[in-house]
């Protein structure tokens, strides 16, 4: 485990749809050894307000040193970072926290809903690089509406895996959730389900693989300080009653480990 | 103490908190740093002035439920109700790592009861590597006992006897700003007798969810920290520094070398930085630099004469 501060440029700003933006930024110690759904923690700026750092799981990154962030522009620091240029300098700290686990021989179900589909682009290069048959590999992407999908589409189509798309309003894709999807298809007896989206999806994936008895690993949100386990303020309710902290035993959690009553 | 300033190179930053020395006056705050081992990637631990550690208990605590911190404006608040791993945890697993970092250790210490702290403190005894203690009395988080440990003077007063009575190392009480008279406070702790003073913790704040008309907080209030305070800070590190003879260590919103100064200048004779570790990992290391270059700047044969050098 290695962390690093990097002082990173932006090189590219995409703006994929009215809310919905792409950084991509040159880090290359922290992209030389991040995993899939690792983080990192961005300052905005140099100032005292917003104080805090902002965290962002790693979208993709790239052998050339890149690492990219998807995020959606709803509150202060990412409507400072949405209005960031390129040739700009950001404050990059990572990469953070616990990753994907993925079963090398097990056919792989990656499920992104919204803003969860970010980690799951790093996550399909990896499981599309493994050296084995791909052909029960499946990726559900899911949005409310069109721009949230298929701006991102043709990036995952490149990995050669199964793809089916959702949207809530049915402007794109399957009218519906990335759940009705998942329920909808023949899944290998020892798939291994990995999810990232919103806490009521997460929860759908939960009860999903508990019935089937498949393995599943979500990624989680959560307000954070520090990132790296000093501030102890990204506490969840695990599901042995004690807490778990999102910075450093997650952002991925085998769902088990989590409780779902809330 | 004589200390040798002939030929020397580097910019002399050593300080004493009575009997305690340190290299600089450069510390990191309790429940900022972890327990220290969670830095050492991202900073050169020996370089720092001393570490304080998260504060410890008699048992283990497991905290507050979520959600424990907010960002406010220039600042935070936070409720993580004083979870840590236990006094016996934290000596079989932590002290081993510490005390091989090579500066001083000082162990912030709570209870809800004056016999928990005495019963800690007797626990801490002996045990290789620790350079002081420093006394939570003023964590606003547990309902009971904190808040009036750090806000009755006669309840400090007793808490820093008891321990006192029973550690065989420098006793360093850190005060509470939330009170209405920081100076009696202060007196309190030193007529107790305290070794050092060091202060503020939080000051107490809320936060509002309007949407759902609910606190923020799972614990509806919280600490607040970070530059938001610093003027508040400041402020009573000037006044108990004028009160008491002990020294006073100032912490509340440091996060440059320029804050770091501004307190020693109002009478501390060290610092802590909290909450701008979380913010830059490497911040503590970047004060000691900055005040380096400062006394050097100014050719100062050492920063203890800065020390209390406000003109008013």
């Amino acid at each position: 485990m290695s962390q690093h501060q990097e002082k990173a440029r932006i090189i590219r700003f995409e703006q994929l749809s009215e809310f919905n933006i792409r950084i991509t930024l040159e880090a290359p110690l922290i992209a030389g050894s991040a995993e899939a759904g690792q983080f990192v923690m961005i300052r905005t700026g140099p100032g005292q307000d917003p104080l805090l750092r902002r965290p962002f799981s790693l979208h993709q990154t790239s052998s050339s040193g890149h690492i990219q962030i998807f995020f959606k522009n709803v509150g202060r620091g990412t409507n400072i970072l949405a209005h960031a240029k390129v040739g700009e300098i950001l404050d990059v700290f990572g990469p953070l926290g616990r990753g994907f686990s993925v079963a090398d021989d097990r056919p792989a179900c990656l499920i992104g809903g919204g803003l969860g589909i970010a980690p799951m682009l790093f996550l399909a290069k990896i499981v599309s690089s493994l050296s084995r048959e791909h052909g029960q590999d499946l990726i559900i992407l899911g949005g409310r509406t069109r721009e949230d999908v298929e701006p991102l589409v043709e990036d995952f189509r490149q990995f050669g895996l199964a793809l089916h798309c959702a949207t809530d309003d049915g402007s794109y894709g399957l009218k519906g959730f990335v759940t009705d999807i998942l329920r909808s298809e023949q899944l290998a007896a020892n798939t291994r389900i990995y999810g990232c989206g919103p806490d009521n999806m997460l929860e759908v994936l939960h009860r999903f693989s508990t019935e089937r008895k498949l393995d599943c690993q979500v990624s989680v949100e959560s307000v954070m300080a520090c990132g790296m386990g000093a501030c102890l303020g990204c506490n969840l309710d695990a599901s042995d009653g004690s807490y778990v902290h999102v910075c450093i035993d997650g952002p991925v959690f085998d769902t088990r480990e989590l409780s779902w009553n809330s | 103490m004589e200390f040798v300033k002939d030929h020397d190179p580097y910019p002399d930053l050593r300080v004493n908190i009575g009997s305690l020395e340190l290299q600089n006056p450069v510390m990191t705050a309790s429940g900022t740093f972890g327990y220290a081992r969670e830095f050492e990637d991202l900073i050169n631990l020996h370089r720092l002035g001393g570490i304080i550690v998260k504060g410890i208990s008699l048992e283990p605590r497991a905290g507050n439920p979520p959600q424990r911190i907010v960002e406010t404006p220039c600042g935070m608040l936070n409720a993580i109700g004083l979870q840590n791993v236990g006094v016996e945890r934290f000596i079989a697993e932590k002290m081993v790592y510490l005390k091989g970092i090579g500066v001083p250790v000082i162990v912030n210490i709570l209870g809800d009861t004056i016999d928990e702290y005495r019963q800690i403190t007797e626990r801490l005894q002996g045990v290789d590597g620790i350079a002081a203690l420093e006394v939570n009395i003023s964590c606003p988080n547990v309902k009971k006992g904190g808040v009036a440990f750090g806000t009755v003077p006669s309840m400090a007063a007793a808490v820093t006897e008891a321990v006192k009575k029973a550690a065989d190392v420098p006793v360093m009480v850190k005060l509470s700003p939330n009170v209405a008279d920081i100076v009696e406070m202060a007196k309190a702790v030193e007529a107790g007798g305290a070794d050092s003073i060091s202060l503020v913790n939080t000051l107490i704040g809320m936060a509002i969810d309007l949407q759902r008309r609910k606190p923020v907080l799972a614990n509806v209030i919280g600490g607040l920290s970070g530059p938001a305070i610093k003027p508040i800070a400041l402020r009573m590190v000037y006044q108990a520094a004028g009160a008491v003879q002990i020294p006073v260590i100032g912490i509340g919103g440091i996060e440059s070398a320029e804050d770091a100064l501004e307190f020693i200048v109002a009478g501390a004779a060290a610092v802590q930085i909290g909450t701008a570790n979380f913010i830059n990992p490497r911040v503590s290391e970047e004060v000691v630099d900055g005040i380096g270059d400062y006394v050097k700047t100014n050719k100062l044969a050492s920063i203890r004469d800065l020390i209390g050098a406000l003109e008013v």
